[in-house]
């Protein structure tokens, strides 16, 4: 039951009226379009009394860069964070389960555990059966401790002390195999992974720019971005600003944009009622 | 009952899904790089970056793909590495067996020519190249030819190719080409101004194409002979 | 043996993003902002009209365009209107140009599976500050917001290319006009689907100016 005045709720969740439509274009012969990839180097490692983690700032299209400086270490609670690759949009709805998080930590009056995430997370991925295209790292630390994890698009998870994903996860894997120790101090974590994203971000194409950085400490995070511009853009010779008037124009309209009025009505907070 | 069941299976239509399929097999790599030539009164800039990759990895950051084919006639190539080596080194050998054979050096028109024939010669398994060609004709002044794979040849005054070419063109058309311009008299390019540009554009095209960048050599030919320079690209 | 002796190239049709056409660029200048669009609708080569509206105006100071399937430009367009009728409502008061890309993006996320063709890009300035926004995104809602310009539609490589030799920061409105308009209609003629006539909205806290300029028509 619908009307203008009342539109009905609209059901939650993925809507698939238009994969009829578009399947049958891609039967006649269109090519269905990519969507933007993280083409990624992300990386984590253990260290003495907390994690790292690490990210590079590529998003690509095709072998088009969409984005310079995209972020790719989200937020999930105050003690974990997440590293995405993969599909950019799906990395970046996925870890929007913080909200879920953030309910869990009021609803139980303690810090999430990290291991409360990896579920919540696999279970979502696996739900989809692969077809949310999100490979993820997660790390944070609990009253456990340190932990990393590494979640696959399919919903399959593994804990690690060290571990990479993306495109370049072989070239920063390469320098954990041969650095990594246990019990590193945190400098020598921070320098370890942002060594192992630039072995991505020089190594692969799909990888590039800056290094960002998230440190999770019991009780504090660092969110280093970027931790280091491993690439800048080269300067211009010339300066190819047009005189005014290079351009021919047909004819110009201009909207005034008039505020007719400015009324400004102060509110006093109130304390929030916590009576009940 | 049976009624339903038919519904049911009527109601839910079978999606394929982009499963992953076996490629077949191809001939060809893409080796990507780009190349750019511009030409003045006197002169002859061509450059091209020096980056060799395959699908997202790197081969070499060090590869020339400027070939130098006489005094006054370079070749530049991207595309598949394997045929260009394989083009370039029957091209070489042609025009050795034409200097024999006439007691001089091929003429930039003449190599441009035979350039193309070869190329249509594969017309049914072409060589996946990207070739421009730039140098001097033979009244001393710039000329640029343009191919595409199969032998199509076009002459300009400038021209971008390689896997960046639709990055470059355009500011080409605007800034040489003096395209779309009111009020604006063109003056004629020289050469600090066509090295300028060439690595303006570079700079730009090695911000959003992946297959470009690391560094750019730049080679400009003149009646005195040929001058080379190099010039630094982001490495990532 | 001699497998390859007769190789041909099987011709693929182009991608469904590129059916239409159409060449969308917008930039940040200085306390303002500038969109640009050509003005052709077409069908894969053949053009229709030259007069084919690309940018929507959503707020006083929000635009709003949506490269791709004219079809689903249109759609999308009209949802979008909808669900931004019923914000202004519940919370009587403007948009941010933040807010509303979410919106966009939790539109075209919502059919994930079964996307919409089109990649939208926004133009404005916040309500509050008139601090200048933009951004774009994928067809399925990622956004990516960007400090100088961003482009979208078929000719995306051509415009890429442009931007990032013309593009300066701090630009004064009429300079913010000219580069713009100079990457656009440059970038459109080095695409055959794209161009036919060009139109650049420059967004300022008092006004905003509307051009349409002067392009080849071929």
């Amino acid at each position: 039951m619908s009307s203008v005045l009342v539109p009905e709720i609209p059901a939650p969740g993925f809507s698939f009226d238009l994969c009829q439509r578009n399947n049958f274009l891609v039967k006649k012969g269109f090519q269905a379009p990519k969507a933007v990839k993280t083409g990624t180097t992300i990386a984590g490692v253990v260290y003495k009394d907390g994690v790292v983690l690490g990210g590079d700032t590529r998003s690509t299209e095709n072998t088009i860069v969409a984005d310079k400086n995209c972020s790719k270490i989200h937020y999930l609670t105050e003690n974990i964070y997440c590293c995405g690759a993969g599909t950019a949009a799906d990395t970046e709805m996925t870890t929007m389960i913080s909200s879920q998080l953030e309910l869990h930590h009021l609803n139980t009056n303690r810090i999430v555990p990290v291991c409360t995430a990896n579920a919540m997370i696999k279970q979502l991925l696996f739900r989809y059966q692969g077809n949310i295209g999100a490979a993820l790292i997660l790390g944070g630390v609990d009253l456990d401790g340190p932990h990393l994890y590494c979640i696959y698009p399919h919903g399959s998870s593994d804990r690690h002390l060290y571990t990479s994903m993306g495109t370049g996860s072989l070239a920063a894997m390469a320098v954990f195999e041969s650095r990594w120790k246990p019990d590193m101090t945190e400098e020598e974590a921070k320098e370890l992974v942002a060594d192992a994203i630039r072995a991505g971000v020089f190594n692969d194409l799909a990888s590039g720019s800056n290094v960002d950085l998230c440190v999770i400490r019991k009780g504090s995070v660092d969110y280093l971005r970027p931790y280091d511009i491993a690439n800048v853009k080269g300067q211009r010779n010339i300066s190819y600003r047009y005189k005014r008037g290079t351009t021919a124009v047909l004819n110009k309209i201009v909207h005034p944009i008039i505020i007719e009025g400015e009324t400004v009505r102060r509110l006093e907070t109130e304390p929030m009622d916590t009576s009940s | 009952m049976a009624l339903l069941s038919e519904n049911l299976r009527r109601s839910l239509p079978d999606y394929k899904t982009q499963a992953t399929k076996m490629k077949s097999f191809s001939p060809y790599a893409d080796n990507g790089g780009s190349v750019i030539a511009l030409a003045g009164d006197d002169f002859c800039v061509i450059a091209a970056d020096t980056r060799l990759s395959t699908g997202f990895s790197i081969y070499t950051r060090e590869q020339q793909k400027l070939f130098p084919l006489s005094s006054k006639t370079i070749l530049g190539c991207s595309g598949c590495w394997c045929d260009t080596l394989t083009l370039t080194r029957l091209l070489i050998a042609r025009m050795q067996m034409y200097e024999h054979e006439h007691q001089k050096e091929m003429p930039t028109l003449a190599v441009a020519q035979m350039l193309s024939t070869m190329l249509y010669y594969k017309r049914f398994f072409p060589y996946y190249v990207s070739n421009i060609l730039g140098g001097l004709d033979e009244d001393g002044k710039g000329c640029v030819y343009s191919y595409d794979p199969i032998g199509h040849c076009e002459v300009t005054k400038y021209r971008a190719g390689g896997s960046a070419g639709a990055l470059l063109q355009p500011l080409l058309d605007n800034q040489i080409g003096y395209k779309n311009q009111e009020g604006v008299e063109p003056v004629p390019l020289t050469q600090e101004k066509a090295v300028a540009i060439i690595k303006d554009v570079f700079t730009s095209a090695a911000e959003r194409d992946i297959y470009t960048g690391d560094s750019i050599n730049i080679k400009i030919i003149t009646k005195d002979g040929v001058q080379d320079s190099t010039f630094e690209l982001r490495k990532d | 043996m001699n497998l390859y002796l007769c190789y041909t190239v099987k011709k693929e049709l182009e991608s469904i993003l590129a059916y239409n056409g159409g060449a969308i660029i917008a930039m940040k200048g200085k306390n303002c902002v500038a969109i640009a669009a050509d003005r052709r609708f077409g069908i894969q080569a053949q053009t229709i009209t030259c007069n084919f509206q690309k940018i929507f105006e959503m707020g006083s100071h929000l635009y709003l365009s949506l490269p791709g399937l004219a079809t689903d430009t249109q759609t999308v367009m009209e949802k979008l209107r909808f669900r931004l009728n019923l914000y202004e409502l519940k919370e009587n008061r403007k948009i941010h140009p933040k807010t509303f890309a979410s919106m966009v993006s939790n539109l075209l996320y919502e059919r994930r599976f079964g996307p919409y063709f089109v990649e939208p890009i926004i133009a404005g300035l916040c309500p509050v500050t008139y601090e200048p926004f933009i951004c774009n995104m994928d067809l399925i809602g990622c956004i990516s917001p960007s400090n100088d310009f961003v482009v979208g539609g078929t000719c995306s490589e051509q415009l890429y290319g442009m931007c990032e030799s013309l593009y300066e920061p701090d630009m004064e409105p009429d300079d913010l006009f000219e580069t713009i308009s100079q990457a656009l209609v440059n970038a459109c003629d080095r695409d055959a689907i794209s161009g036919w006539g060009a139109v650049v909205h420059v967004i300022e806290k008092d006004k905003v100016t509307v051009r349409t300029i002067k392009t080849r028509m071929d």
